[in-house]
């Protein structure tokens, strides 16, 4: 399933899975992702998982890349094996406080908020990677009708719980950051917990994510 | 603790970007969590091996200007590692200090560290152990993501920095070490190469680039002949990793350093070589760089080298 393995500088692999971002493909890399964490290798310093990549990281006094390559390339995926997913509820308030591209959405998709949300809203969506920031969530995928370009000027400060879409992805911000989505509603639930050592992220790849629509009075209630 | 068995330094002045800083944490890339720690791992080796510490005790990091500390306890060591200038106030008077060597520090003495020279980073540590927190194995600062000892945050004045443990057997070293410059940073060719047109290809090796103030413990953003993409400016997100030179849709190098973002979408053109990391972080905002290209192989071996390097400076300890 990994069709190409070449060296990204001289410590770390990157395993190559196609050029396309769907589900099919992700899930290989994912499965991939779940069965080397589970296999512990000595010297293995980090896995990044994203649509299509898995980059290995490894530490040069213990692999070089043709002995850590070869090592990968001999491991067993059965294509039957399943993936683990969990299905996860996420609240999300869209007052217009929080929607702060709704009416350029509006106009990019020629569509009303409330349609617009209402689309959102209907769809059950699929996590492709985190990370960017910590926990982030990557999901897709939207309809056809809900796609559209990121902001022209990224804002300088996202609002940490803002809900966003860009193109056939939306996503999660975990932290305040810079970013460039179009952000339609904001959580008041923690997506990434620091004080939780051993599963930080709400949200994994491979899971399943519904949103729900919640008011302003809701949102205060779950804040507090 | 009763107050007077604590031995503590109190931060009068907290420098730029003091943090605690350790190897770092593995494993966490997958959920957004950068490796971060001390930026340069040879300083930071040096450090904990003159001071007789565990090879992954905590430090106290600092960019440009450092903390100005006062020393609350009982008798104990202090080294600095770095291209540092700084002093050291006893009621015996104001000495000026040296990188690599050990001091002792005695209730009330202070440590002034005044400036890191034609060098980014410098290491603080005593001869024992500070009191810290640990995130995911790691005692390590990560500000962008509030990771870490005090909330994550950098130091900030009237911080109380506890010491946990003395190492009473300790006796003073000293190195002889002036610190390792380059000229040339050494990188493989990345894994979008090919999108950027041939001239600019050329240019990248050839000319040179110069260091913008827009670098940080996350990044370092380059300035110098645009880079043209004829492909695409955008890649599909993927992982990134430490060292990685990606260019903007800009045209501008940046190139991934300790504590950056785990996956990115802009092409990559090169990745710095591991053995050359630790001098690269050092290179100040202003200052030019040029890239090499070596292969593969040659990376590795030239890691050994350092590494060999590096085990040999410390066998010179005293």
């Amino acid at each position: 399933m990994i069709k190409n393995i070449l060296n990204l500088g001289d410590a770390a692999l990157y395993c190559d899975f196609g050029s396309d971002v769907n589900q099919e493909i992700n899930s290989n890399v994912i499965k991939y992702f779940y069965h080397i964490k589970k296999l512990n290798l000595k010297g293995i310093t980090n896995l990044t998982p994203s649509y299509n990549k898995l980059i290995i990281s490894y530490d040069l006094n213990i692999h070089t890349f043709l002995s850590l390559k070869k090592k990968i390339e001999n491991i067993e995926i059965k294509e039957n094996n399943k993936l683990e997913k969990n299905l996860i509820e996420i609240p999300v308030c869209c007052e217009n406080n929080f929607a702060l591209d709704i009416k350029r959405v509006e106009n990019k998709l020629k569509l009303k908020s409330e349609i617009i949300l209402e689309k959102f809203f209907s769809k059950n969506y699929f996590c492709y990677m985190t990370g960017f920031v910590a926990g982030m969530p990557f999901l897709g995928d939207l309809n056809q009708e809900m796609r559209l370009k990121r902001l022209e000027t990224p804002r300088v400060k996202v609002p940490k719980g803002s809900v966003g879409i860009t193109e056939q992805f939306c996503n999660i911000y975990t932290f305040e950051t810079p970013g460039g989505w179009n952000i339609l509603g904001n959580t008041p639930q923690n997506i990434f917990d620091t004080s939780n050592q051993s599963n930080p992220n709400l949200v994994n790849p491979g899971d399943t994510i519904k949103f729900y629509r919640i008011t302003l009075d809701q949102y205060n209630e779950i804040k507090r | 603790m009763k107050s007077k068995d604590r031995n503590y330094f109190k931060i009068l002045r907290a420098g730029i970007n003091t943090t605690y800083q350790d190897l770092g944490r593995n494993n966490l890339y997958h959920i957004g969590i950068p490796f971060s720690g001390a930026m340069d791992k040879r300083n930071f080796q040096l450090l904990n091996s003159l001071l007789q510490n565990d090879y992954n005790s905590p430090v106290i990091e600092f960019a440009y200007q450092g903390p100005h500390l006062k020393y609350f306890g009982k008798d104990i060591f202090f080294c600095i590692s770095g291209n540092v200038s700084f002093k050291i106030i006893t009621k015996e008077g104001v000495i000026d200090g040296n990188s690599y060597q050990c001091y002792l520090l005695k209730n009330g003495d202070e440590v002034d560290i005044r400036s890191t020279n034609k060098s980014v980073y410098g290491y603080f540590s005593i001869n024992g152990t500070f009191g810290v927190d640990y995130y995911w194995g790691s005692c390590s600062i990560n500000t962008q993501a509030q990771i870490g000892p005090n909330n994550g945050n950098k130091f900030s004045k009237d911080l109380e920095i506890e010491i946990i443990d003395i190492n009473n057997s300790f006796n003073k070293r000293k190195l002889d070490y002036l610190g390792s410059t380059i000229e040339n940073i050494r990188v493989i060719k990345g894994t979008n190469y090919d999108y950027f047109s041939e001239s600019s290809q050329n240019k990248f090796f050839k000319e040179s680039f110069k260091i913008t103030k827009l670098s940080d413990r996350m990044g370092m953003r380059l300035e110098g002949p645009k880079i043209e993409n004829i492909v695409d400016p955008n890649i599909k997100s993927e992982g990134l990793v430490k060292g990685v030179i990606q260019i903007t849709s800009a045209g501008d190098p940046i190139i991934m350093l300790s504590d950056h973002g785990t996956i990115g979408g802009y092409p990559k053109i090169a990745t710095v070589i591991s053995a050359d990391y630790d001098r690269l972080v050092q290179l100040t905002p202003g200052s030019n760089i040029k890239f090499k290209d070596v292969s593969l192989e040659d990376a590795e071996t030239l890691y050994k080298l350092y590494q060999m390097e590096t085990n040999n400076l410390i066998s010179q300890i005293k």
